[in-house]
C-alpha cells in the first residue's frame, strides 16, 4: 500500500503486548482477527489512549499519540460496552457532546438524532439495565458516533449477543459504516465480520501482526491456523508452503490400514467433538503428532455417515484429502517474513 | 431432620422449605446468637429500667433540648466538613497513584485506633490557644477553637474524617475505572467524569460514609470534652450531657440515654429506607 496524504501511519508498541506497523487508507474499514490474548483489545486501547503506548498514530502531520485521551476525540466501543448505568439511553449519547461543552438542549437534540438514526429513538429514556442487548450496543455505536470522531474503534462489537440479533445488527453496522466518512478498526472474532464489513484485514498472534491484507486474500490464504479456522479451511505447512483445503473435502474413514492416499494427504487423528454446521456434521480432529504438522483438522460429514462410522470424541479415523482440492501458496508474508515471524508455539 | 419418603408432592432437601444446602451448624449458629444477645440485651434492659414519666419530664428539659440540638447540629456539620474534605482525599487514595499513597493512607487512618482523649489532647496541641496552629490563628483572627461549636465540630470531624474517607474509598474502588475511562474517550475532562460518573456511581459508598460519620459524631465524647469542656449551650452535647448527668443522678442519665437511644434508631431507620438499601 502506497502512503497517501490522508492515511493513517500506524505504528504501535505496547510492551509485551502487542506491536502493529502499518499504513490505513483514511475511510477504509479494518477488521483485526486473532485468538484470544493475540493483543486486539490492547491494540484499540492503545489508539484510544487508555494504555500507554510507544509509537505514533500519525494522520496529516498530527501524531494522536501525542493528545491526551479526553482530546482524542475517537469513539471506541467497549467490548462490554460500559453504557453509563444511571444516565439513560438518551443522557449517554448526549454525554461526550456535553463534557465537550454542547449546550444541553443541543447535546439532547443531537443525541435523540442520532438514536433515531439507529432505530432505537423510541427508547430514550431508558436506563442501560432495561435495554436489551442488541439495543445497549446500538446505543453504545451511538454514543461512539455521536461526536463525528475521524477514527472508529469497535472492540467485538457483536459479543454477547443472539446469533439472529448479531446478524441484523451487522448489517446495520454495514449501512453506518459506509456513511461514516472516517476510518475504523473493527475487532473481531469472527470471520463474518471481517469477510463482510472489512475491506482490510490485520490478522494478530502472539501481539504480531501475521498477515495483511483485504478479506478475499486472507480468506483464499490464510497464513496462520486461526485465520484458516476464522475462514473454516484447513491450513497445513510443508516447508516453506502452505497448503489449504475446505472441511468439505476431508474424506473421514475407519479402516485399520492406511488409505491408499500419498502420506502428504492422509492424517491419523481422533475425533475430539462432533456438531452440526449447515446440513452437515462438522468434526474437529486431533491429528496424529507423527503425522507433522497440522494440530487439528476440520471435516464436514453428512449426518449418515457419521451414525455408520459411530464418529463420537474419542474415535480413531483417517482423514485423506483430493490433491485437486488443495490450494498451494508461499508461507511467508510481505509484512513480516522470515526472521520477524514470531515464534509459534508448540 | 427426617427424610420422607417419596410422596406425590416434590421430596423436600432438609428441613420443611429450608436451603437445599442444609441449615446453619451449631458451630456457627450459637455464637451468631450470642452476638445478638450481647448486643441487644443491654438496650432492652435500659428501656426495661427507664420510666416513661421521667422520659416525658426530661424531654422537657432546656438543659436536653439544647444538648440534643447542639449534638445533631456539630455532628450535622461535621459530615459536612468530612464530605467536602474526604470525598476528594477519598478520590485521591482511590484514584490517583502518587509517591506516599499508602504512607498516607496510614497516617489517615491513625484517628480510628487512637483513644478519643489522646484525639482531645493531639488537638488542644494544635488548635489550642497556645497551640502549634491555634496560636497564630488566634493573633490574626482572634477566634479560637476551643470551648465553642466549632471546637466541637472540629473534634468531631477529627474523630470521624478517616471513617468516612476509608468508607468511601472503599465504594470508589468497588464502583471501579471502567466508567471513567469510557468518561475520558468520550472527552469528559477528570473534574467532569468525577461530577457525572464517579460520584454518582459511588453514591451508596459516599451515602453509607457519611452516616457512619454522622454517627460517630453524635457519639463522640472523649475528643469533644477533652477539648472543649462541658458548657451547656455551647459545647455540651448529648454524650457529654449523660456524662455529667450520671454523675449526680443516675435516673437522669438513664432516661437521657434512651431520648438518644430513640433518636438514634428513628435516624437509622429513616436513612436506611432512604438510601442504604443494601443488595
Amino acid at each position: 500500500m502506497t502512503n497517501r496524504p490522508g492515511d493513517w501511519e500506524l505504528a504501535v508498541r505496547v510492551p509485551d503486548r502487542v506491536e502493529v506497523r502499518s499504513t490505513v487508507p483514511h475511510g477504509a474499514v479494518v477488521a483485526v482477527i486473532g485468538p484470544n490474548g493475540a493483543g486486539k483489545s490492547s491494540l484499540v486501547h492503545a489508539l484510544a489512549g487508555l494504555i500507554p503506548a510507544e509509537g505514533q498514530l500519525v494522520r496529516d502531520g498530527t501524531d494522536l499519540f501525542a493528545v491526551p485521551v479526553q482530546e482524542r476525540g475517537v469513539g471506541l466501543v467497549f467490548q462490554d460496552r460500559r453504557l453509563f448505568p444511571h444516565l439513560s439511553a438518551l443522557e449517554n449519547v448526549a454525554f461526550g457532546l456535553r463534557a465537550r461543552g454542547v449546550a444541553t438542549h443541543e447535546a439532547r437534540d443531537t443525541a435523540q438524532e442520532w438514536l433515531e438514526r439507529l432505530g432505537i429513538g423510541d427508547l430514550a429514556a431508558r436506563r442501560p439495565d432495561r435495554l436489551s442487548g442488541g439495543q445497549a450496543q446500538r446505543v453504545a455505536l451511538a454514543r461512539a458516533l455521536v461526536g463525528r470522531p475521524d477514527l472508529l474503534l469497535l472492540d467485538e462489537p457483536f459479543t454477547g449477543l443472539d446469533v439472529g440479533v448479531a446478524a441484523t445488527l451487522r448489517i446495520e453496522l454495514g449501512q453506518h459504516l459506509a456513511q461514516f466518512g472516517g476510518t475504523t478498526f473493527l475487532v473481531t472474532h469472527d470471520a463474518i465480520d471481517a469477510l463482510t464489513l472489512a475491506d482490510h484485514v490485520l490478522v494478530l498472534d502472539a501481539g504480531r501482526v501475521v498477515q495483511e491484507g483485504t478479506p478475499a486474500e486472507v480468506a483464499a490464504r490464510p497464513r496462520t491456523e486461526h485465520a484458516a479456522r476464522l475462514v473454516g479451511l484447513n491450513v497445513v505447512r510443508d516447508a516453506a508452503m502452505l497448503r489449504a483445503f475446505p472441511p468439505s473435502a476431508v474424506v473421514v474413514s475407519v479402516s485399520p490400514t492406511a488409505p491408499d492416499v500419498s502420506a502428504r494427504h492422509r492424517w491419523r487423528g481422533r475425533v475430539r467433538s462432533a456438531a452440526p454446521h449447515g446440513d452437515a456434521i462438522r468434526l474437529q480432529t486431533e491429528v496424529d503428532p507423527r503425522d507433522g504438522d497440522p494440530r487439528t483438522l476440520i471435516a464436514d460429514v453428512t449426518p449418515a455417515a457419521t451414525r455408520e462410522l459411530d464418529l463420537v470424541a474419542g474415535r480413531a479415523v483417517w482423514l485423506t484429502v483430493k490433491e485437486t482440492a488443495v490450494t498451494v501458496y508461499p508461507a511467508a508474508t510481505e509484512a513480516a517474513p522470515g526472521a520477524d515471524r514470531p515464534a509459534q508455539d508448540g | 431432620m427426617s427424610i420422607r419418603t417419596a410422596t406425590a408432592r416434590p421430596r423436600r432437601i432438609g428441613p420443611a422449605g429450608g436451603d437445599p444446602l442444609g441449615r446453619a451448624p451449631a458451630a456457627l449458629l450459637v455464637p451468631a446468637t450470642v452476638a445478638i444477645a450481647l448486643l441487644v440485651v443491654p438496650l432492652v434492659a435500659m428501656v426495661a429500667a427507664a420510666d416513661p414519666a421521667d422520659l416525658w419530664e426530661a424531654l422537657g428539659s432546656p438543659l436536653l433540648q439544647e444538648a440534643l440540638w447542639l449534638s445533631v447540629l456539630t455532628s450535622t456539620l461535621a459530615m459536612l466538613v468530612c464530605l467536602l474534605l474526604g470525598l476528594p482525599l477519598a478520590w485521591m487514595l482511590a484514584r490517583v497513584e502518587f509517591r506516599g499513597r499508602r504512607l498516607v493512607r496510614a497516617l489517615v487512618t491513625v484517628p480510628m485506633v487512637l483513644p478519643p482523649v489522646v484525639a482531645g489532647v493531639a488537638l488542644r496541641s494544635a488548635f489550642g490557644r497556645s497551640g502549634l496552629v491555634g496560636e497564630p490563628l488566634l493573633e490574626a483572627t482572634g477566634f479560637a477553637f476551643p470551648y465553642t461549636m466549632w471546637g466541637v465540630v472540629l473534634a468531631h470531624v477529627f474523630v470521624s474524617l478517616p471513617f468516612v474517607v476509608i468508607s468511601i474509598e472503599g465504594g470508589l474502588r468497588s464502583a471501579g475505572t471502567r466508567y471513567d475511562a469510557a468518561a475520558a474517550v468520550l472527552g469528559a475532562t477528570r473534574w467532569h467524569t468525577f461530577r457525572r460518573v464517579t460520584v454518582p456511581l459511588a453514591l451508596p459508598g459516599i451515602a453509607a460514609g457519611m452516616l457512619l460519620g454522622w454517627a460517630r459524631s453524635l457519639g463522640e465524647f472523649g475528643a469533644t470534652i477533652t477539648f472543649n469542656g462541658n458548657y451547656p449551650g455551647t459545647t455540651q452535647t448529648m454524650p457529654t450531657l449523660i456524662y455529667v448527668a450520671r454523675q449526680s443522678d443516675t435516673d437522669a442519665a438513664l432516661t437521657l440515654s434512651l431520648v438518644m437511644l430513640a433518636f438514634s434508631v428513628a435516624v437509622l431507620v429513616v436513612l436506611r429506607d432512604r438510601w442504604l438499601v443494601t443488595s
